[in-house]
């Protein structure tokens, strides 16, 4: 279906561009419309006027605003991929080709099931399912709450990745300007002027603000025109950036604030490939000037929602700037001088105005003004009820007075409705900042009070209304901002010369009466888009719901996805004057971030994917990978976790690789273990301090292994030490505590021991360490280093040697990790993979087999070493793991009072046992619960857990090690491991170590 | 007597217009004495007066809360309730809680919306697949519901999630519990203040607390923003704020204060049917009833009592939520807010008297105590009425500091929420 393009366009004017026509379609139906309308102006200059159905209720919904604070025209953007869901049609800039569809209607907007929800509207008042639906308990699982699921959510969310990238910058600056508005874009020049750096963001498309849809002049040149001057000036200060479409969401500590910038969107959907859909700003500046404008209240009566009731702002601006025609027949209604700018707009463009009806009794100069041109203006007179279903048709004019309806009034008809209940400062941000807003009872909003932060807020949401004065204060605010960032004067610009308009104050009317009492004839909205009534607020109040905060929870005012930018306000007046009480002692609810709503995609930015944490691989990486091994994430580090031959599973690969270290030859990447280097005076003082045992009388060349607890007495990390020098250690740790350890140093060093002199440097990423480890690898060292004295005596275990390794100089240390001999080789990380090379090289004869993270694992718990992480938890003790042997008795040490604490030093706490399942081929899994008697119903007491398992081809059998209370004592007993589906597996509890008890293979 | 909630009710206040509801909770002045004074008027604190109440016929109490009831954490958490900790004394606390929660909309005639739409806890490594099923095994004996599912199973029961073998950190399966879900938070502050406040309960907003009265090592008062009042029994309960006032008492809690920051989507229609939680990706994700995706994840680095936190917390869950779930990269962020979570060292609560004869602390739950509100108040009133801990909050004294018997769940269980 095609309809005529923009039937309902003024015969000229506006700021778009009618010699572009672009082609759209919404709900299947395609329109046309031009370069520079939104979404909404080209909707409402086809006619159409019913966009959307409201969330509980499904009533019929027209465009009510012209930006931000739309609660009613949400669409769905575009299919597939690239579809999004719940955005606001005033804010949608037409490209050609876009595809919205309304949200919230089923099976279309016109015919809309859910509207059925109207019928029973009487009973689904606020907080109607905190009062039903509670018995019984499995119809609400299968039945009630599916259905309210169902029924609720707006839009849809994509079906597939977002083909889009996003992107993020950090900025700097003197002076952000927030809004482009007059006062924003005087600030941005009374700043850039002085030479600062200035950022002026603003959400829309153009600049300009209201000047765009205003008919006033600045020093004789019409408003647009000025804007387009303003705009050029601030584009030749080199300093100065203006950032469009770019809205500020967010106003965080030490003047920090967030922004989104949309650099796609406008152009439809894949229009540039590769670069960025939207941007995230962060900027920190030096001050900020906030001039976000204000947001015109509607007015709350009876079914003031009907298709066609606008805005009075919204009016003006669609008909000035983007010619929309938006009716043949107005009336408008207001409280305030403000919507007269709509009844120029409207005489203008020649559109027919059956009335103003203004609540003030003397509604003042502009009223006089309007009637001068002819106009109708009913003065002291409300709207009462309205009529029409999806699009209004006329209103009730009653006359008004200390809030009650005269009997008698009039009729009138009509196609459009504009309504201003007053304006709400966007005090947003300020609040954001931490300040505190203000009731301004002449004014009739909340504006801000003393800034919290370096900053100023000027223009409308500083209160501020008229032209001249809005200007005035946007340049004196830019002007002191660059001096108090040391720019400048301070001296202020003079202000562009406007023509005065008379005015008179505007009317506090918070609810209108309507023809039957509250909530029986028509519906009050506050909040459109969650259909939230003034009735609503006067049964939340008569319910005991006081505090603003209740109300809003209650009835969910101000939560949609305009953020109560139309209805906070209203809400709380109505709530006040409920609770008779006066606004400010209500309160406001204070605002959070973000402003308007932020893509998940530009907050996550670049960090997906392999960027979403950085992947740590060794220098030797590319061979691992090169030889088919399988990795394993450890922390962020990538390690082989075994390399399979061709045929081999895990278990073929691990029983492989296992014997060939017992047997002949293993070597293993070990260059993820954390290094750090620890230096100076009071070294050795230092790391008795931190570790269970002593370092301090360590010999120089050599090697330690140790435990650190944490002051609980907890095993917290381990690692092999090594003294290369006085005053100079080499501390290895776990890999994935690396980071942990080194922090920890470090707070300690800090914090409590400032008097030790000690460096601590991670040098992980610096050297690389090859384990050779079997019995073979003397001969394969003694080949590999024909200068290096590799007999027992001369290089024992524990002890290090520097020299030259397959020609590199390194660092060799003899350690084990395994329970074989084994020496870990030591280079620089660049000349990590030529070792490693010259090592597979030189083991070839030897029958040198690589091997990965799983069969270390196995050949460690063969001797019963432990693993940090799986045999400890952050609940087992040294003692626990029965390495009393480390722990000094004499020196103190970080976590040793705690080890005498009455639970800590308890005789049956869960300790270090080994396993040995009945069944020799079954692998206990690792986790499993041990109890003493199998059977039993929960809670079943529990002994311990199975912290490691594996089959070993070593001992040709299952085994495992594992933490139960008391273990040691219970040595040769028989326990449980209850599994799921009822199986229950019986071991025996023996010594932890299953291997070469004297330690002869790794010490020979 | 209070006016019963039920299908038929809100239908006759419906035909008559809901003139005649009445008040959920009055709005008393407060009186010069109380048998019992609760310190803070979040979900622990109007549990445990309500069944100081209902199990205990103490019914002379005050709860003082210094803004509005529900205001604190309460108000502010991500709804999570699952039962499913890794010790003994945790998974029996838990899980009588859990029960509880399986009646407590009957119980209070009041909807609190639990959900039981199942909890799942992603594995991402070897470790995790370790501590996952150790859990799951634990569980199982303790009468908690477990279940491991493997990467297909994670797949089946939460489709949306990316469970593809090529990203940073692979998704290797996960634990679920199905009785776990969500609950309306606020619904369970108002209920339990109604169903208190109809046993007579004073519940006093815009009261703080502001010292104690202490004679001979016990309490004989509180001082308030409101006035002083007599009590011989304060149950503190104010999450972030327990460290403060037990200082006023004169005692040190090996608490410290942080910011948690949790944020929701706007509404769409339904897409995510369970609630995913990932320790190592390190965020967790649920629909609630409105549309709305509702997500959270670590504390704030420092200390804090500001109700707010940094926005690169947010950026990273961010960057992790759309690891899991691609899907919703185009998506906006709606609202987003913070709560000041009080967390011991080894992140389980205090459920304990003190050395102030009369004064006791109900606190320490951190990130994860609104699963725990119905039982901890249950609990809680016990240990209040009896002047004696309830056998399961036994475990969690302070003298658990002092002796060394601490129930680490961060350790093993290692799941924030
Ligand atoms: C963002 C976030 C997400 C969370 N997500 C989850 C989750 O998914 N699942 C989960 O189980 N838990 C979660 N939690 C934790 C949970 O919210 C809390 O553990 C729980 O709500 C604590 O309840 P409470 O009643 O003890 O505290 P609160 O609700 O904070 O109540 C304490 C009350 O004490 C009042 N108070 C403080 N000082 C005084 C004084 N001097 N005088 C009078 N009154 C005082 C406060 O105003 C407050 O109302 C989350 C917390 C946060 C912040």
């Amino acid at each position: 279906m095609t309809k005529p393009m923009g039937s309902h366009r003024t015969a000229n004017g506006g700021r778009i561009d009618r010699s572009r026509p672009l082609s759209f379609m919404f709900d299947g139906v395609t329109y046309g419309g031009f370069a520079g309308d939104t979404l909404a102006s080209a909707l409402l200059a086809n006619g159409v006027h019913l966009v959307g159905r409201s969330f509980k209720y499904h009533r019929p919904r027209g465009v009510l605003t012209a930006g931000a604070d739309e609660p009613n025209a949400l669409v769905q953007l575009e299919r597939g991929a690239r579809t999004e869901p719940n955005l606001r049609a005033t804010q949608v800039e037409l490209y050609q080709g876009l595809v919205a569809t309304s949200v919230n209607a089923w099976p279309s907007l016109t015919h809309d099931l859910g509207a059925v929800n109207q019928l029973l509207s009487r009973f689904f008042v606020a907080g109607f399912y905190y009062k039903t639906f509670m018995r019984p308990k499995v119809l609400w699982d299968r039945v009630y709450e599916p259905f309210l699921r169902r029924m609720a959510g707006l839009g849809r969310a994509p079906e597939l990745p977002d083909p889009d990238i996003y992107d993020k910058m950090h900025v700097h600056c003197d002076v952000l300007v927030v809004g482009a508005g007059p006062a924003g874009l005087a600030a941005a020049l009374a700043a850039g002027r002085t030479g600062a750096r200035v950022i002026l963001m603003d959400e829309q498309a153009e600049a300009g603000g209201s000047l765009l849809s205003s008919a006033e002049s600045l020093d004789g040149k019409p408003a647009p025109d000025w804007v387009a001057d303003a705009l050029a000036e601030l584009a030749s200060l080199p300093a100065v950036r203006v950032l469009q479409r770019t809205s500020v969401f967010g106003y965080y500590d030490q003047n920090f604030l967030c922004a989104v910038e949309r650099r796609t969107d406008h152009l439809g959907p894949g229009a540039r490939p590769g670069l960025s859909r939207q941007r995230l700003w962060h900027v920190r500046a030096a001050r900020v000037v906030l001039a976000t404008g204000a947001h015109e209240r509607p007015l709350v009566f009876a079914d003031n929602d009907r298709p066609g009731v606008m805005q009075a702002s919204a009016v003006a601006t669609y008909v000035r700037r983007f010619g929309v025609r938006l009716g043949s027949r107005a009336v408008i209604f207001t409280t305030n001088d403000s919507a007269y700018d709509a009844v120029d707009a409207l005489l203008a463009a020649g559109i027919g105005i059956a009335a103003v009806v203004d609540s003030r009794p003397d509604p003042g100069p502009r009223a006089e003004a309007a009637r001068a041109a002819g106009v109708v203006v009913h003065a002291g007179c409300v709207v009462a009820a309205t009529h029409g279903t999806r699009r209004i048709t006329g209103v009730e004019v009653r006359g008004c007075e200390g809030g009650v309806l005269a009997p008698a009034g009039l009729r009138l008809s009509c196609d459009l409705l504009a309504i201003s209940g007053g304006w709400s400062p966007a005090v947003h941000l300020f609040s954001q900042s931490q300040g505190r807003v203000r009731w301004d009872e002449a004014k009739l909003c909340f504006v801000p009070g003393e800034a919290a932060q370096a900053q100023t807020s000027a223009g409308a949401c500083n209160g501020t209304f008229g032209l001249g004065a809005v200007l005035a204060e946007g340049l004196a605010a830019g002007a002191s901002a660059a001096h108090l960032a040391g720019f400048g004067d301070g001296a202020v610009p003079a202000t562009p010369a406007v023509a005065e308009v008379a005015a008179a104050p505007g009317d506090a009317l918070w609810l209108v009466p309507g023809l039957k009492p509250l909530g029986r004839a028509g519906k009050h909205f506050v909040d459109f888009q969650n259909d939230v009534t003034a009735f609503d607020i006067r049964l939340a109040a008569r319910e005991g719901f006081e505090s603003v905060e209740h109300v809003k929870r209650y009835t969910t005012n101000g939560m949609a996805t305009d953020q109560g930018k139309t209805s906070n306000v209203n809400g709380l007046a109505i709530l006040a004057d409920t609770l008779g009480r006066a606004i400010p002692e209500v309160g406001t609810t204070t605002f959070r971030a973000p402003y308007t709503p932020v893509t998940f995609g530009v907050m996550a930015g670049r960090d997906l994917g392999e960027m979403l944490d950085p992947v740590r691989t060794t220098p030797i990486h590319a061979w691992h990978v090169a030889r088919g091994a399988l990795f394993e994430d450890v922390g962020q580090w990538k390690r082989p976790w075994y390399f399979p031959l061709a045929g081999e599973d895990m278990h073929a690969a691990v029983r492989r690789e296992a014997k060939a270290v017992r047997d002949g030859l293993g070597v293993l990447d070990a260059s993820t273990l954390g290094k750090i280097e620890i230096r100076g005076r009071d070294a050795g003082v230092f790391l008795d301090r931190i570790y269970t045992n002593l370092f301090s009388k360590l010999g120089i060349g050599r090697c330690r292994y140790g435990l650190m607890c944490k002051e609980d007495g907890m095993v917290f990390d381990d690692g092999v030490t090594a003294r290369l020098g006085p005053d100079h250690y080499y501390m290895t740790t776990t890999t994935g505590g690396a980071a942990r350890v080194l922090d920890w140093l470090e707070d300690y060093l800090q914090t409590e021991w400032p008097d030790l002199e000690v460096y601590c440097t991670s040098v992980t990423e610096q050297w690389s360490t090859i384990a050779v480890s079997g019995p073979r690898a003397r001969d394969l060292l003694a080949d590999l280093a024909p200068g290096m004295a590799v007999d027992p005596e001369s290089f024992p275990f524990l002890s290090m040697r520097e020299g030259m390794v397959a020609g590199l100089a390194a660092r060799v240390f003899r350690i084990s990790f395994t329970g074989e001999l084994s020496y870990e080789i030591n280079v620089p990380s660049h000349l990590g993979l030529a070792m490693w090379q010259a090592v597979m090289a030189a083991g070839a004869r030897h029958g040198i087999t690589p091997y990965g993270t799983e069969t270390m694992h196995l050949l460690r718990a063969e001797k019963g070493f432990i693993i940090i992480g799986q045999e400890t938890d952050g609940t087992v003790t040294p003692l626990d793991l029965g390495m009393d042997w480390i722990v000094s008795k004499q020196k103190d040490f970080v976590g040793k009072r705690s080890l005498t604490r009455s639970d800590t030093a308890r005789a049956d706490r869960k300790r270090l046992v080994g396993l040995l399942p009945e069944d020799e081929g079954e692998v206990l899994p690792e986790g499993a619960q041990l109890v003493e008697m199998a059977g039993g119903t929960p809670p079943v007491p529990m002994l311990g857990h199975v912290t490691s398992s594996y089959w070993s081809p070593n001992l040709g059998r299952s085994f495992a090690l594992a933490l139960i209370k008391g273990g040691p004592e219970r040595l040769g007993q028989i326990v449980f491991a209850p599994l799921a589906g009822g199986r229950t597996v019986k071991a025996r509890i023996v010594e932890p170590v299953f291997l070469d008890r004297e330690g002869s293979r790794q010490n020979g | 007597m209070k006016q019963r909630f039920s299908a038929f009710t809100l239908l006759r206040n419906g035909l008559s217009w809901h003139e005649n509801w009445q008040r959920q909770w009055r709005s008393p002045d407060p009186k010069p004495a109380y048998d019992v004074v609760i310190v803070g008027g979040g979900g622990h604190g109007l549990a445990t007066a309500y069944y100081l109440a209902k199990e205990h016929g103490i019914t002379n109490v005050a709860v003082l809360e210094k803004g509005w009831l529900g205001g604190g954490n309460t108000g502010r958490n991500t709804t999570i309730v699952r039962s499913n900790y890794l010790w003994d004394e945790s998974a029996a606390l838990y899980e009588h809680s859990l029960k509880l929660w399986e009646g407590l909309s009957a119980d209070l005639n009041y909807n609190v919306m639990l959900s039981q739409r199942g909890v799942m806890n992603l594995a991402h490594n070897l470790g995790d697949v370790r501590e996952a099923q150790r859990r799951v095994h634990a569980n199982r004996l303790n009468g908690v519901d477990a279940e491991w599912l493997d990467t297909a199973g994670v797949k089946e029961f939460c489709p949306i999630i990316n469970t593809s073998p090529d990203v940073r950190y692979p998704v290797l399966g996960a634990t679920l519990q199905r009785r776990g879900g969500t609950a309306r938070h606020d619904a369970v502050a108002w209920g339990y203040a109604r169903g208190a406040d109809a046993r007579g309960v004073d519940i006093i907003q815009n009261c703080e607390v502001t010292g104690f009265d202490i004679e001979g090592g016990a309490i004989v008062g509180v001082q308030t923003t409101r006035g002083a009042i007599r009590t011989s029994k304060v149950g503190v309960v104010a999450a972030g704020h327990n460290s403060v006032l037990a200082a006023k008492a004169g005692i040190r809690l090996p608490l410290q204060s942080h910011p948690l920051q949790a944020l929701v989507s706007e509404p769409i229609k339904p897409v995510h049917d369970c609630v995913v939680m990932s320790n190592t990706v390190h965020v967790y994700v649920s629909q609630s009833d409105k549309g709305e995706l509702v997500m959270g994840a670590g504390i704030d680095g420092y200390n804090s009592y500001a109700q707010r936190g940094s926005f690169h917390i947010i950026e990273h869950q961010m960057a992790a939520c759309l690891e899991l779930f691609p899907i919703f990269s185009r998506l906006r962020m709606l609202r987003t807010w913070g709560g000041i979570v009080d967390v011991c060292p080894d992140a389980s609560p205090l459920l304990t008297k003190t050395p102030v004869a009369g004064l006791f602390i109900n606190g320490g739950w951190g990130t994860g105590g609104f699963k725990a509100t119905p039982g901890s108040g249950h609990v809680f009133a016990h240990t209040i009425a009896r002047d004696e801990p309830h056998p399961l909050a036994a475990p969690f004294s302070l003298d658990r500091f002092t002796t060394g018997a601490l129930i680490d769940e961060h350790g093993a269980a290692a799941v924030a929420h």
